[in-house]
């Protein structure tokens, strides 16, 4: 049922109705947005019994109409977007500011954003950015802050912004895998097959199910390289150095592992529509076992050590709590949401071969910068356990790279997939001729920087970056 | 919402993690071979004019000319080399980094122990003023994270540019060079020339991963502007999609004047 293809809806004018409806039916909005033709597209989803609904609407006339996040506030930043993209306005949203400042909107200047500032004399701003301390990509953060107190963080985004929707709908579809691999590189692999399984519904491919199972072991070993390298930083940042230096060690070998079959260490090249550029051979599968194998027992080994520590614990246990209500109303998705007592797991949600074999997902109750952690350890664990039960019975796999068929003409191809930060939304619509109208990317960063802003709320400024580490989120995923 | 200890014996957890983990480092981050299956420098041979023809029409960043592969623009996506495997063979080598640009348009006739011969030039100011100290400040400019991941690695217990006198500091005006990495965004553009600005001379650019070379896979895009380039020329280039932490290590080591 996941990647879907739909033919493009009839275009009602319900919208309030409609989406009143869907939430009381218990489906959460996956994408929302102005088409180019300007109606308004809605994918909804009900997580538990894997449905999904395409909703079309005519745009409102008049440059306004009632919000939607009056109805629900999971929609907010969506209307952000849209008001962004398109200048309409959406009534009493209650904080409407851009979301990427994009390259076609000339008249938002990124350099003269509006940040919320406080007219108090007890209070002060700390602004960071764009450029920040570390190796990582830029964004502004600006701290309201009332001595060593954060009461609010404002992170302003769009510095990233690089035009990568107009390039995806330039030319031929079926082989833009490589800008897919970057639209976040640290996401190579959750994007790659996102693009991957749009693709194969728009063209109407047939996977093999052996390329299925080894593109969710990329996809596994994607997560646990990521959550090794984020517990590598949350460790560095409350100076435990033994974690620090051990886990980015154990990542070296996760990712060097990803090398040895395609050449890349982020899994770049490793995929194509319709099937994978490298296989994994009977060889390469016994080497892939035998190392993660040993991966497996120093992740174990080094987590049972640091989560014993009451050093880290001190430092992890309470800071950056977000509650699992906010979580809910704002749609937080993925590990921060899974972190903080709600399942939401897009492996489960809306499944593909073969995740219907995929254990049940870890989620904790604490919300804070500690369950954050323990959770990567726990799923970093998962994610190789479940590669070691696919590799089990993995037949010879060689290389899969079949010609794909032209595009269906006048439909709507959607996927989902659960990247290591969360679930990943893509969306193609093509016109009569087959030629891409609109290429959509949904990154759970989008969604989920809303989260870190909530969750240094009244937690000393000196927290943010132990805070913002748990997250991880991405600037370009976010800015597209 | 305290956590509870999974078990009480804390430092001999810890002593077991420290004996497991033993010395990851590389003993000669120079000296060291990556895994064969590493798409490094590449050499080609020309076989015919309709499947070069056909090779450069597939390659997704155009850097493949009439008889040229651009290492600033390759993104090692091995398109070329699965479709051609006859003409296009990519070594393992990692030493790809050059100083100038011209040098990344290979012209297929060079050997990796030629390339890396000569590609690479020092000066004696450049050992002189960074040969045992060199500071680097890091500037994302539309980067998709996975360079800045690389650059982080090159810091890190395996690959340790730290032994070389080599670290990323954290403000621009304790930095000797600043180190770009992506395409450069038209929203980026003015944050990058502050920064520059902000480094005290002398200074030294340089270009890390495809992006930054030459706009990489976005060079089309509508939101770029390379501007900066124009006014600041680089004096060191790193390729690679994303570029490899040995080379990140070679690159910067042979420019200050290390071994090579």
């Amino acid at each position: 049922m996941n990647p879907t293809l739909f033919s493009v809806p009839e275009a009602r004018t319900d919208l309030h109705k409609s989406i009143r409806d869907a939430i009381g039916r218990n489906f959460r909005p996956l994408a929302f947005y102005s088409d180019a033709d300007r109606s308004l597209i809605c994918l909804m989803g009900n997580d538990d019994t894997h449905q999904l609904d395409l909703l079309r609407f005519v745009a409102p006339e008049g440059g306004s109409y009632p919000s939607l996040t009056g109805l629900s506030s999971e929609f907010h930043m969506y209307e952000r977007e849209l008001w962004e993209e398109t200048g309409l306005v959406p009534q009493s949203h209650p904080w409407l500011k851009p979301v990427r400042y994009p390259h076609n909107r000339p008249e938002l200047v990124l350099k003269d954003h509006p940040f919320l500032a406080a007219a108090s004399e007890s209070m002060h701003e700390v602004a960071v950015g764009p450029v920040h301390a570390g190796v990582i990509e830029p964004g502004q953060f600006r701290f309201l802050c009332e001595g060593e107190d954060v009461h609010h963080l404002e992170i302003q985004l769009g510095y990233q912004h690089r035009g990568i929707r107009k390039l995806l709908e330039t030319g031929d579809i079926r082989g833009k895998i490589h800008l897919a691999e970057a639209i976040a590189g640290d996401t190579a692999i959750g994007h790659g097959i996102a693009y991957c399984r749009a693709i194969e519904a728009l063209c109407g491919a047939d996977v093999p199910d052996a390329v299925h199972r080894v593109r969710a072991i990329a996809l596994e070993m994607e997560r646990a390289a990521m959550h090794l390298a984020d517990l590598s930083a949350l460790a560095g940042d409350i100076a435990y150095l033994t974690g620090l230096n051990y886990f980015a060690a154990v990542r070296t070998k996760v990712i060097n592992l990803s090398l040895h079959v395609c050449g890349s260490r982020f899994g770049k090249r490793w995929l194509c529509p319709g099937g994978v550029n490298y296989g994994i051979s009977s060889e390469k599968n016994r080497y892939m076992i035998t190392t993660l194998s040993t991966i497996r027992e120093d992740i174990r080994i080094m987590g049972t050590a640091m989560f014993n520590d009451s050093g880290v614990l001190s430092r992890f246990d309470g800071t950056g709590h977000v509650d699992a209500a906010s979580i809910r109303d704002l749609h937080f998705v993925g590990m921060a949401a899974r972190s903080g007592g709600v399942l939401r797991d897009g492996r489960k949600a809306y499944p593909f071969a073969p995740y219907e074999l995929f254990p049940d997902s870890i989620v904790l109750p604490q919300g804070d910068v500690f369950a954050r952690a323990f959770l990567r350890y726990k799923e970093s664990l998962q994610s190789i356990d479940f590669c070691l039960k696919l590799l089990s019975d993995l037949p010879e796999t060689p290389a899969c790279t079949p010609k794909l068929p032209e595009p269906e003409r006048d439909v709507i191809a959607a996927s989902i997939v659960e990247g290591w930060r969360g679930e990943i939304v893509h969306l193609i619509r093509t016109d009569e001729n087959g030629a891409t109208l609109s290429y959509r990317i949904y990154d759970p960063s989008f969604h989920n920087w809303m989260a870190l802003a909530l969750a240094v709320r009244n937690n000393g400024i000196s927290d943010f970056p132990v805070c913002n580490k748990s997250f991880n989120l991405s600037y370009c995923g976010n800015d597209l | 919402m305290t956590h509870k200890p999974i078990t009480g014996l804390t430092m001999i957890d810890l002593l077991k993690a420290r004996i497991r983990h033993g010395d990851q480092a590389i003993p000669d981050p120079l000296k060291t071979k990556t895994d064969p299956a590493f798409p490094g420098l590449p050499s080609f041979r020309k076989q015919d004019d309709e499947s070069w023809d056909r090779a450069r029409k597939s390659c997704p960043t155009g850097a493949i000319g009439e008889n040229t592969l651009d290492l600033g623009r390759c993104v090692f996506c091995g398109v070329c080399q699965r479709n051609f495997p006859e003409t296009f063979v990519f070594s393992n080598s990692f030493k790809m980094g050059a100083s100038r640009r011209e040098t990344l348009i290979l012209d297929g006739t060079l050997t990796p122990d030629a390339y890396v011969a000569s590609s690479i030039a020092t000066t004696p100011d450049i050992r002189r003023l960074f040969g045992r100290s060199f500071k680097l400040r890091s500037v994302s400019a539309g980067g998709c994270a996975a360079c800045e991941l690389e650059l982080n690695a090159s810091t890190n217990v395996n690959f340790d540019i730290n032994r070389y006198g080599i670290d990323i500091v954290a403000s621009p005006r304790h930095a000797d060079a600043v180190v770009v990495t992506g395409p450069i965004t038209q929203n980026m553009a003015y944050a990058l020339e502050e920064t520059w600005k902000a480094v005290p001379a002398p200074k030294i650019l340089i270009l890390a991963g495809a992006c930054a070379i030459s706009g990489g896979l976005f060079a089309d895009a509508p939101a770029l502007q390379r501007g900066f380039l124009d006014k600041v020329e680089a004096i060191l280039y790193l390729p690679g999609c994303p570029v490899h932490p040995l080379t990140i290590v070679h690159g910067i080591t042979a420019l200050i004047g290390r071994k090579k």
